[in-house]
């Protein structure tokens, strides 16, 4: 089980929107097999950060991304490397629960897999059920399963699209602000689900909400900006108990107790 | 803030009490005013639907009095005589070129435009692809008689070392036989047709997919997918009905084209099976063509055969809106 | 669903193989196989003595999508090699659609710029025999501005009063009547709109071919495109704009006069426009219904007309090249005329915009 989680290593990265530089110049390290927080004031570019993470950055008109980031020893942005292969072993979850309409339960969950073809029905059959029980929805879609995904709750959704992202079985898994668009009670499934998710994988979270952040991470990263048009930073990252009782920052300090932000 | 508005405001400025007690008069020019204009505009709404129900009336008289004197069966003959006593005409030859050439046209268009609209939404630089989309916009509006004098005098001798290569391979199948000469065929039609309804085809396909929803095509991306896969899970999905309903259009138009079937194709009331050699007819063309030389009952002859082509336009058209309106149901169940 | 048991659950890692690093091809692969695909067919077609460049251009076409197919199936793997096949194929189908549409315009500037100069511009054809050269497009421009504007004049006004009734009064089975039938309408072939004013006002009333007859037609092809246009622009113009008017005691009728279609009326002539240009290229209701006729004719509610399109088609069908050149020529004018109307609604509908979001 251990094998698969993966350490990954920032050093010097930028990343630009055609001309606007929206972060610069961020280094850290998450660790492998532990849930990471990114927080901060909107517009800080903690999404944005994520986002080069798995090379879904470049994809937006005018993205560009330099520095390097080290997955284990590979550099994500090295010459030879395979975006395409970077986003199958990095997965992502995204604001939004964002299952294929036109596809069912099964089908969202199986579509990755599909892509690579070769996969037996029973073999394939397995996986959707095994996605779905490390998602915590199979009981409640198991007699659904043939149904358009997009007919369940937005939480079950939600829990829909992680069960497609674990499905293919990346080493890293990304959350941008993946509770915002859901209820109380979805949340708190989703959190759950977190916690139990980080002993397979290297998770990383963007939150708007900091009690998200200081209940399911287990280090916390503050990002900030100067000024509205200036470039978002990485203030400080620690221990998340650290930095919601101590932070080194004053600045981290002010925005957890509300100051702004 | 909505519910202020509804309500006058209470508090009428000083300027205004002078009009207070003229309110009453005033209120019942200000309802005469509302009753003309809301019954000029009533009444515009209306004419439309006159002018509607007078099309299919006018014709259906006008067809009716010409297949009532035709001496042959309208719907079975191969011929077209209605200026003859007693007038032997039907649109067997007419229905036959007008649903190969449309049908071929949309079989060349279709995918091709598909393609550009992908080209356009998703394969090409943005600059190069705003340019390139108020291009097919500008195209679209190219008249079709010009399409039709490029089709007479560029295409047609530019089509005969292909229609060659075809008779030599696909020759046994019939429908591709070639004897030679301008192919001023029905094939030839067909490409015309398909090169015209081009534009339309494309520029509707790619507003709906452009409009493929950033987050599906992500959820796909994060999967691992190639640009092509992307599209093929979420894009295509997604604008399916919206390219069906663009190809309705695109049929449409190439049902009822005119005058670029008139200059191109050299007809005739022959059904024959090779699509390359010239000959066979559309409705549209066979009107025009037609017309100058037709007497009273060749022009009622016509009219009947325009009549055949409106109900054709309609039920495609037709079509075309029942799917659109099931999309929007769809679109809506889905938010 | 306790913890402990979805824990188990939780899917059992295989050793996922990371293979970041796969095989590709250089950047400048796709380049090199376009360019050698179209020297094979070149080639080739040379060799086999085809005449018809289509051909050399469809055997380049297809050799690249194979290529380029093979070539990454070879290295990269199926996967890559769809995604490249499909890259390949938009491509060319780009370029199959951009060379024909491409050659209509070109020939049409190239060969429609030989005769056209003043004399061409100001003259009629009358007395000018079909094999001599000279000639004009007076008589034919007159007659199009003439058909246009009162088509214009006839579908503008309905147009536009049965879009407000839509936007403004709607609701009710008449206004889905309406707008079912607006619908239908947009499909008209413009032949029939022509077959059906031959019944009524040739056959039934006994009038003669005039340029309003062929008016008639072209206003019934025109209608549906001004209601749909001018719907759109309509329902752009914020509620709140209407409620605060109406809220002032402005009457409704005074309400859309002097604040909805002032607001709107950038779109709307953008739209009527945009229509105009595209009834202006008819010429099958012409045909039909103004006849045609090489003399200028300045009245337009008596005696045949004739008409850009229709000139063209004229032309075209008396079969010699001076006659071929009086058609490009023609046809030059014919675009550049539905260009310029694009362009500037075009232009319009841009200039106007911001105007829309400042106020």
């Amino acid at each position: 089980m251990s094998d698969m989680a993966k350490r990954i290593d920032v050093s010097g990265l930028t990343a630009f929107y055609s001309g606007f530089r929206a972060i610069d110049d961020i280094s850290m390290t998450v660790e492998p097999r532990s849930v990471t927080a990114f927080i901060g004031p909107s517009g800080c570019g903690k999404s944005t950060f994520l986002r080069t993470l798995n090379r879904m950055h470049e994809v937006t008109p005018g993205g560009r991304v330099e520095g390097k980031v080290m997955l284990d020893d590979e550099n994500l942005y090295g010459s030879e490397i395979d975006p395409v292969a970077v986003r199958r072993t990095v997965g992502m979850v995204f604001q939004r629960p964002n299952p294929f309409p036109t596809m069912s339960v099964y089908e969202n969950v199986a579509a990755g897999l599909r892509l690579n073809g070769g996969h037996r029905k029973a073999a394939l059959d397995d996986v959707v059920e095994r996605s779905l029980r490390g998602a915590n929805l199979w009981e409640e879609v198991k007699d659904r399963l043939h149904k358009p995904g997009s007919g369940l709750s937005g939480g079950q959704q939600q829990r829909l699209c992680i069960a497609r992202a674990i499905a293919v079985e990346p080493q890293v898994l990304l959350m941008d602000e993946p509770c915002s668009a859901l209820d109380p009670i979805s949340t708190l499934a989703i959190e759950d689900l977190i916690e139990e998710l980080k002993s397979a994988y290297t998770i990383v979270i963007v939150t708007h909400n900091m009690q998200q952040a200081a209940r399911v991470s287990d280090r916390t990263a503050f990002f900030n900006l100067a000024a509205v048009g200036e470039p978002g930073k990485l203030i400080e990252i620690d221990e998340t108990e650290r930095i919601f009782s101590n932070p080194s920052v004053q600045a981290t300090e002010d925005y957890i107790s509300g100051r702004f932000g | 803030m909505t519910t202020d508005a509804v309500h006058p405001p209470p508090a009428p400025s000083p300027e205004e009490r002078p009009d207070r007690p003229a309110l009453r008069a005033g209120r019942g020019a200000t309802h005469r005013g509302d009753r003309v204009f809301r019954g000029l505009s009533r009444g515009s709404g209306i004419t439309l639907l006159v002018v509607m129900a007078a099309i299919a009336a006018f014709l259906s008289w006008r067809a009716a009095i010409a297949i009532q004197a035709d001496e042959g069966n309208f719907l079975t003959t191969f011929e077209w005589d209605a200026n003859a006593d007693p007038p032997v005409f039907g649109i067997a030859v007419l229905v036959f070129g007008t649903a190969v050439s449309s049908v071929l046209a949309m079989l060349l268009a279709v995918p091709v435009a598909v393609g550009i609209a992908l080209f356009i939404s998703h394969y090409a630089p943005r600059r190069v692809a705003a340019a390139l989309g108020y291009v097919v916009d500008l195209l679209a509006a190219v008249p079709s008689i010009v399409y039709g004098l490029w089709g007479a005098l560029f295409l047609v001798p530019h089509l005969s070392g292909l229609y060659e290569w075809f008779e030599q391979f696909l020759g046994w199948t019939g429908v591709f036989g070639y004897a030679g000469g301008a192919p001023r065929s029905l094939f030839t039609v067909g490409i015309l047709l398909a090169i015209m309804i081009l534009p339309i085809v494309t520029n509707v396909s790619r507003e709906v997919f452009r409009q493929a929803p950033a987050a599906h095509q992500e959820a796909a991306l994060a999967l691992g997918a190639t640009r092509w896969e992307v599209i093929r899970m979420s894009v295509l999905p997604f604008g399916r009905s919206g390219v069906i309903s663009a190809s309705m259009l695109g049929l449409g138009r190439a049902l009822g084209e005119t005058m670029a079937v008139a200059t191109v194709l050299s007809p005739s009331f022959v059904l024959q099976a090779s699509l390359l050699d010239p000959g066979g007819g559309t409705f549209a063309q066979n009107i025009a063509a037609g017309f100058k030389e037709a007497g009273t009952m060749g022009r009622d002859a016509l009219i009947a055969s325009g009549l055949v082509l409106f109900l054709i336009t309609l039920l495609v058209n037709g079509a075309a809106r029942l799917i659109i309106a099931r999309r929007k149901e769809y679109s809506g169940a889905a938010a | 669903m306790s913890k402990t048991m979805t824990r188990q659950t939780t899917p059992a890692p295989s050793p996922a193989p990371a293979q970041l690093r796969q095989p590709r091809l250089p950047r400048w692969a796709p380049a090199a196989t376009a360019l050698g695909s179209a020297l094979a067919g070149c080639g080739l077609g040379l060799l086999a003595g085809w005449e018809s460049r289509v051909q050399w251009g469809l055997l380049a076409a297809a050799l690249h999508v194979v290529a380029s197919y093979l070539l990454a199936a070879a290295v990269e793997g199926r996967r890559q090699a769809r995604d490249r096949l499909a890259t390949s194929v938009v491509w060319v189908s780009f370029l199959v659609a951009v060379i024909p549409l491409a050659s209509l315009l070109w020939e049409t500037v190239a060969r429609g710029s030989r005769v056209l100069d003043g004399h061409f511009l100001t003259h009629s054809m009358n007395g000018v025999l079909t094999l001599d050269e000279g000639g004009g497009i007076y008589h034919a421009l007159l007659g199009t501005v003439q058909q246009v504007g009162l088509a214009a004049l006839i579908a503008a006004p309905i147009g536009l009063l049965t879009a407000v009734y839509l936007v403004e009064y709607g609701g009710g089975r008449l206004a889905s009547a309406i707008t079912f039938f607006v619908d239908v309408m947009t499909g008209i072939p413009s032949i029939v709109a022509g077959l059906f004013v031959l019944s009524f006002w040739i056959i039934l009333l006994d009038f003669g071919y005039s340029g309003f007859a062929g008016a008639m037609a072209l206003a019934i092809l025109m209608m549906p495109i001004v209601v749909r246009s001018t719907e759109e622009m309509l329902k752009l113009v914020p509620n709140e704009l209407r409620e605060a008017s109406l809220a002032l005691g402005v009457p409704r009728w005074k309400t859309i006069l002097k604040v909805v279609l002032p607001t709107a009326i950038g779109g709307i002539t953008t739209g009527v426009m945009l229509a105009v240009a595209r009834i202006a290229g008819e010429s099958a209701p012409v045909l039909l219904l103004v006849f045609g006729s090489a003399q200028i004719n300045a009245n337009p509610f008596e005696g045949a007309q004739s008409s850009l399109p229709y000139y063209i088609y004229e032309q075209w069908a008396n079969g010699n090249a001076p006659s071929y050149d009086r058609a490009w020529a023609a046809a030059l004018v014919l675009i550049a005329f539905v260009m310029a109307l694009n362009l500037l609604a075009r232009g319009l509908a841009r200039w106007k915009a911001p105007a829309q979001g400042r106020s």
